[in-house]
């Protein structure tokens, strides 16, 4: 007898929603045992977790504002995958969307607040989108694996911001620290209720629905999703795949462009190292688990917004390590991942030759 | 009997209030520590914890809580803002890039005392404090210049900001005051914390030739790669000898308890109030290490003498004439450099190879 994988002949609907569910349950239930051997009580842990990330408007609040450059970054991504296209390249894109909202903050001297913002969301949005469309190019011409070359942009776009802080756009006033001055008010999106929760969650609310209506309901969202499924078909029924190569990298690079336009104007009001930590590549396992659905980028950036704050309260309130917390966020993925892999996927048992 | 009953209850009733306002009144320091990278780093983060320990003895500090590796930016207002939710009414942000944040959560917690390690900013409700590092810096060159064989030292440093590029001119200077003919040459890591890339770094100074070391990293690394070669090392922020018993000469180190103790004790009685720290040697806020035997008596006697200048103020380590890479002429002949472009030092001094990023 042994042990084998096979694909499922259909995939069950109720399976498929009710996997994420139960897989994160089951994670729950293993990191409990981790945390009952830090000497924690698991059931006060989660609901500290819960208290701490949706419990309060605070709390709401910051799970919100995480969630924000999540929700960008990954319909970046998803709308790439969409068309079989790998963009590794968010982190990068967030950082020249940053770099591209930056430069018009700083060296456009518009006084209008509602110019001011529209511009940085243009040279964001155009900076991160031919960030992208450089491997778009080198995809559709010459056939260059874009996972490549998206992946070594971002080390490229990270040192390039670098350059920047640490010299022509350093903050004069700033004790050479490498940091740009702070933007004026007219480039600062607006924030609610005392907290730092600003206008670009709508943003992105809005973005997700306008990918969704373009994906669903124009013929160019149809023509990407047949492209991706079936390339030969596509260029059969006279669709220009390479045009449409280069148009989908760019427009994914565009969108997580504008996190990184997001997290300048409505969070960090300058521009400095490290303004992304890691939502670029978090980026791509949101992009993964929506399965490429602009409403479950939504829902999952969400959850991911919660696991992250929520992690904090691990550190406040039980001193544990910041590792513990890594390997906690760390299980909770693994266990989303393989549920995904089950989903489609099944064990069997099947008897040896001898035995038939 | 009854009366007596119902007044003995409700003495139980009230007592235990009142128990509870002294209590309230006693207000215990509860501090919270934001730090950039693990306490078991044995360095910068290690030297602050050993800091908050010491303050965390005064019978007026309640138990003190930390956070570790907390990333630098605006992510880390919401876990100094997590501090605050906590009840914490004095917290320390113990890495620059928390600048920001710390004044950012400031202005939304006026009631909440904060104390900021290494900038420039500061609040009604929030202090910034630093040490004069480069003084040991100084007598830690001074030691390097003696030992050097080759006249190649080696410098792994982190990021090109004024308070590394400052470490690096007061070593060179130490370095010169002993051996004119001596380079130091630097090799920028671009992170605080990561033995793997502190640790190619230094060895790509080893194969250069340089045969003392010395650093501005939070990790050990830098000194292991100069044991396994047997070459000398200068540590940084914390007395690292146990990792590098032989190649080891001595260390610039921080030794955070006193202010943070101080600091507390303000807070308490009520005197504190917002300002900027810059203290040295003389408060002993910074040291030097106790030197390796190695080091020969003369050189040790040499060491000593320097130090008691610099407490004096006899001797500053970048009094003129100083002149930068191109021979220009940064502090003139019986001038010292002032405070504020120490703070903001942007060129290297004479004898360093190496460039900084403009």
């Amino acid at each position: 007898m042994k042990l084998v994988t096979e694909k499922r002949p259909m995939t069950s609907r109720l399976f498929r929603f009710s996997a994420p569910i139960v897989s994160i349950l089951v994670a729950l239930f293993v990191a409990g045992f981790l945390l009952l051997a830090a000497g924690v009580n698991p059931a006060q842990a989660y609901l500290e977790m819960l208290q701490e990330s949706l419990g309060s408007t605070y709390g709401l609040s910051e799970t919100l504002v995480k969630t924000t450059p999540l929700i960008f970054a990954s319909l970046g991504v998803s709308l790439a995958f969409r068309m079989q296209l790998w963009n590794i390249g968010a982190e990068g894109q967030i950082y020249m969307g940053a770099c591209g909202a930056t430069a018009v903050a700083l060296f456009s001297g518009i006084e209008s607040h509602f110019l001011m913002i529209t511009a940085m969301f243009l040279a964001a949005f155009l900076f991160g989108g031919l960030w992208a469309g450089v491997a778009g190019v080198l995809r559709a011409r010459w056939q260059v694996n874009e996972v490549i070359v998206t992946l070594l942009m971002n080390y490229i776009a990270i040192l390039g911001v670098d350059y920047l802080i640490y010299g022509p756009w350093k903050d004069p006033k700033g004790f050479n620290f490498p940091l740009t001055a702070q933007f004026s008010e007219a480039a600062r999106l607006t924030e609610f209720f005392d907290t730092r929760f600003h206008s670009g969650f709508f943003l992105a609310l809005f973005c997700a629905l306008i990918m969704y209506l373009f994906m669903e309901r124009t013929v160019w969202g149809y023509e990407i999703k047949v492209i991706g499924n079936n390339p030969k078909a596509a260029r059969y029924a006279g669709m220009r795949t390479g045009l449409a190569i280069f148009f989908v990298l760019f427009l994914s690079g565009a969108i997580a462009g504008i996190a990184g336009f997001s997290e300048v104007a409505g969070l960090q009001h300058r521009l400095q190292h490290g303004i992304s930590p890691g939502y670029g590549y978090t980026a791509i396992i949101i992009a993964w688990l929506a399965k490429r659905s602009a409403i479950g980028v939504v829902i999952v950036s969400f959850l991911m917004g919660v696991l992250l704050v929520g992690g904090d309260s691990l550190q406040l309130s039980w001193q544990l390590p910041v590792a513990f917390v890594y390997a906690f966020q760390g299980l909770i993925l693994f266990f989303l991942l393989a549920s995904d892999f089950f989903v489609h996927n099944r064990l069997k048992l099947v008897r040896g030759e001898h035995h038939a | 009997m009854k009366k007596f009953v119902l007044l003995a209850l409700a003495l139980m009733l009230i007592l235990p209030q009142f128990a509870a306002t002294t209590e309230a009144n006693d207000k215990k320091i509860k501090a919270g520590f934001i730090y950039v990278g693990p306490v078991g780093d044995a360095g910068w983060t290690y030297a602050h914890d050993q800091g908050r320990k010491a303050m965390e003895a005064l019978p007026f500090v309640g138990p003190s809580t930390y956070i570790e590796s907390v990333p630098e930016g605006a992510e880390s207002a919401r876990v100094i803002t997590g501090l605050v939710r906590k009840g914490h009414n004095l917290v320390f942000t113990t890495s620059f890039g928390y600048m920001d944040a710390t004044l950012d959560v400031a202005k939304r917690n006026k009631d909440v005392i904060f104390m900021h390690c290494s900038g420039y900013k500061s609040a009604e409700n929030v202090g910034n404090y630093f040490g004069r590092m480069y003084e040991p810096r100084y007598l830690s060159g001074i030691v390097a210049g003696k030992m050097t064989k080759s006249d190649i030292l080696g410098y792994v440093a982190a990021f090109p900001i004024p308070e590394v590029i400052r470490g690096i001119n007061a070593f060179t200077l130490g370095v010169q005051s002993v051996n004119p003919k001596a380079q130091v040459r630097v090799v920028w890591t671009q992170t605080w914390f990561d033995p793997g890339i502190e640790r190619d770094a230094a060895d790509s100074l080893l194969d250069v030739g340089a045969d003392v070391l010395a650093m501005h990293q939070d990790a050990p690394a830098t000194l292991q790669a100069a044991e396994a070669r047997g070459a000398y090392v200068i540590g940084y922020n914390s007395d690292m000898r146990s990792f590098a018993p032989n190649a080891f000469l001595t260390a610039p180190v921080w030794n955070w308890g006193p202010l943070y103790s101080k600091i507390a004790q303000e807070v308490k009685d009520g005197t504190w109030k917002s300002e900027a720290i810059w203290a040295g040697m003389e408060q002993e806020l910074v040291q030097l290490a106790p030197l390796n035997d190695k080091v020969p008596a003369e050189v040790k006697r040499l060491v000593e003498e320097k130090t008691a200048a610099i407490k004096s103020g006899e001797l500053h380590p970048f009094a003129g004439p100083i002149k930068d890479q191109n021979g220009e002429v940064q502090v003139a002949a019986g001038s010292v450099a002032a405070d504020g472009d120490l703070l903001g030092m942007n060129y290297f001094v004479e004898g360093v190879q190496g460039t900084i990023p403009k």
